[in-house]
């Protein structure tokens, strides 16, 4: 087998990001390939379902020790003559591809959209605003697969599980404490995303926003100085320095459209935009707009979506 | 406390993005460069922080060219102590990685502090890599850095929630929102900078993997549907029935 996908199993079930990866790798392998894993998930047997044929799971290691799980991967890596080498560009994989590509003297492409063509891979630069191709001239590489890029295969199959039992050294990272975030879809992960800006005028009008996002199901996000000014957590925050995210939607209401806010949302597959100011830069951007009033829009399309899930 | 930061230069976030040379070259005509935003606001700062409390020295380190040092400059008009600027054209993540643990090995930093991703390549990589060949634990996308004696405590966000981790020094991390806030150069900071060393380093060799070959602009987007605001409801409608989405 030549090619191996190091993927984040924690949590209540398999992430999605996972299902990504292991489909994305056994694509390029033509064929299964081994996952590599960490952690106490169970039913990692499912993972045969996207193309893995076996899963190697370091037990053993509870935080995201880059040290270890870089030993891990490249141990597996040799042990099975990988030339190919997937992770996934979400924050997982930042602890660990650069490590393993440091370490393999490895070509890495962080944040991959499509499997390679002619040795060239694909990925987004200058934050969603162009596109590069990547050459790989080394002999191994090591390919991070942007998050919501492909989709999972859902074929037959069930992989067989191993355990890790090599040395992984000490653990040098360890958890003190996980602070769980309020109730809500977190943002990274949400399909749908229902975002405020400065046009809210005051986190005390923000129940019309929490209401259409718990509706359609959608986690919520900002712009900059709504974090800035504390109306919203920061962690909400899209954009060049916030989180950048591409959900399948994503809609936008009284936020501008300011460059450094779109290059962080740029890459979401629809975007709805909610502004009084039709010269807003943000309709440029947009695949559907309205020009009207927040204050006057928001309950008109609350009522539609309560609308449309009961009839769902 | 020993703490190197990890200055890298870009175009200015308003810049327009063009590109020569056949699409091989980003077009710098008229382009205004910056220090990379997580590197100033958040992985310099926070070190700057951690030595006005603790005492040592922060030291910047930067591949490129010497077109760099205006942009290296404002890093120690901020407040950095000295600055070493490794003389290579930044072409590729792990050439830019190799340069700088180069320089730093050997020299006992406790900390390596890198910004979460530069705005333009959105790599997300050096600091991991730097981390690697340092033999150094490295903590990505941290929003929180507290040292106490040989121990750092680090915050960072994870699906759901907050991670909260205990490392030994050295620890590498690369900077995220949250760590730190901006500062503005003063004009004492300004004019000390123009006397602080900018140490200027020959590169070392460095292992050719690869690199961008071309680029492209994405698709054009086609013109926004307007929906009138008293029929807003239709918004709903359009993003089920026709573009599926919710
Ligand atoms: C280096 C740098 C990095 C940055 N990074 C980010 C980033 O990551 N993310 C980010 O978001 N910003 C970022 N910014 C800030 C960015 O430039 C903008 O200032 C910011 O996005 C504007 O936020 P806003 O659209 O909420 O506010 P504004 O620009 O004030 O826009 C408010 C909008 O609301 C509309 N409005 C007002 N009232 C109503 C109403 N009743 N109904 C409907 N619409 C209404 C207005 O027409 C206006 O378009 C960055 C800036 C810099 C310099
Ligand atoms: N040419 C460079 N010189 C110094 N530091 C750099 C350089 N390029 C990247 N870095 C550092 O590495 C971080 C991540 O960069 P990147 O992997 O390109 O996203 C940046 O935020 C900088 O802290």
């Amino acid at each position: 087998m030549s090619t191996i996908v190091f993927i984040d199993t924690r949590g209540d079930k398999l992430p999605k990001a996972a299902l990504e990866a292991v489909t994305f790798a056994s694509q390029l392998a033509g064929g299964p390939v081994t996952a590599v894993t960490f952690g106490p998930a169970q039913g990692l047997e499912a993972l045969g379902a996207q193309g893995a044929g076996k899963v190697v799971v370091a037990r053993g290691v509870n935080a995201l020790d880059g040290q270890q799980l870089t030993k891990l991967v490249t141990s597996v890596a040799e042990a099975e003559g990988a030339k190919t080498i997937v992770c996934v560009h979400d924050g997982t994989g930042k602890a660990v591809a650069p490590r393993v590509a440091a370490r393999l003297k490895a070509a890495h492409v962080p944040g991959a959209i499509a499997a390679p063509e002619d040795g060239k891979v694909k990925r987004n630069v200058f934050s969603g605003k162009a596109q590069a191709w990547v050459e790989l001239r080394s002999d191994r590489r090591v390919l991070s697969l942007m998050p919501n890029s492909i989709a999972p295969a859902n074929g037959e199959g069930t992989a067989t599980v191993e355990e890790f039992s090599g040395d992984l050294g000490a653990a040098r990272v360890t958890v003190k404490e996980v602070r769980k975030a309020g109730a809500g879809i977190p943002l990274p992960e949400a399909e749908i995303v229902v975002s405020g800006g400065r046009g809210m005028k005051g986190p005390e009008h923000w129940g019309p926003i929490e209401e259409l996002a718990q509706v359609l199901g959608a986690a919520t996000a900002c712009s900059r100085p709504v974090a800035d000014m504390d109306w919203r957590p920061h962690h909400e925050h899209v954009g060049q320095t916030g989180v950048a995210i591409r959900p399948n939607c994503y809609i936008a209401i009284g936020i501008s459209g300011a460059i450094q806010h779109l290059a962080g949302v740029n890459q979401s597959k629809v975007i709805a935009v909610i502004n009084k100011d039709p010269e807003a830069p943000f309709f440029k951007a947009a695949d559907y707009g309205i020009v009207g009033d927040a204050f006057e829009v928001l309950p008109k399309l609350i009522e539609a979506a309560k609308k449309l899930r009961s009839e769902a | 406390m020993k703490i190197l930061v990890l200055i890298s230069q870009v175009p200015d976030t308003t810049a327009r993005i063009a590109f020569t040379d056949g699409d091989t070259r980003f077009d710098t005509n008229g382009v205004q460069f910056i220090v990379n935003p997580y590197d100033e606001w958040y992985a310099l700062v926070r070190g700057l922080e951690l030595k006005e409390a603790a005492g040592g020295t922060v030291t910047t380190v930067t591949v490129g060219p010497a077109s760099h040092d205006p942009t290296i400059r404002k890093a120690l008009a901020i407040g950095a102590d000295e600055a070493v600027r490794i003389d290579a054209e930044p072409v590729e993540g792990l050439q830019v990685a190799e340069l700088i643990a180069a320089y730093a090995k050997d020299k006992g930093f406790d900390l390596v502090l890198a910004g979460k991703e530069t705005i333009d390549h959105n790599g997300s990589q050096v600091g991991g890599m730097v981390a690697e060949l340092l033999d150094m634990p490295y903590v990505p996308l941290a929003s929180k850095l507290d040292v106490n004696g040989d121990t750092a405590t680090v915050e960072r966000d994870v699906p759901g929630g907050v991670e909260v981790l205990e490392v030994k020094l050295p620890l590498a991390l690369s900077a995220a929102k949250g760590m730190a806030e901006q500062r503005i150069p003063n004009m004492r900071g300004i004019m000390a900078a123009r006397t602080k060393p900018l140490n200027v380093e020959a590169p070392a060799g460095t292992d050719d993997v690869g690199g961008t070959v071309k680029f492209q602009l994405p698709p054009a987007k086609g013109a926004v549907k307007l929906i009138p605001a008293e029929e807003a409801e239709k918004l709903i409608e359009l993003l089920h029935t026709e573009a599926k989405v919710i």
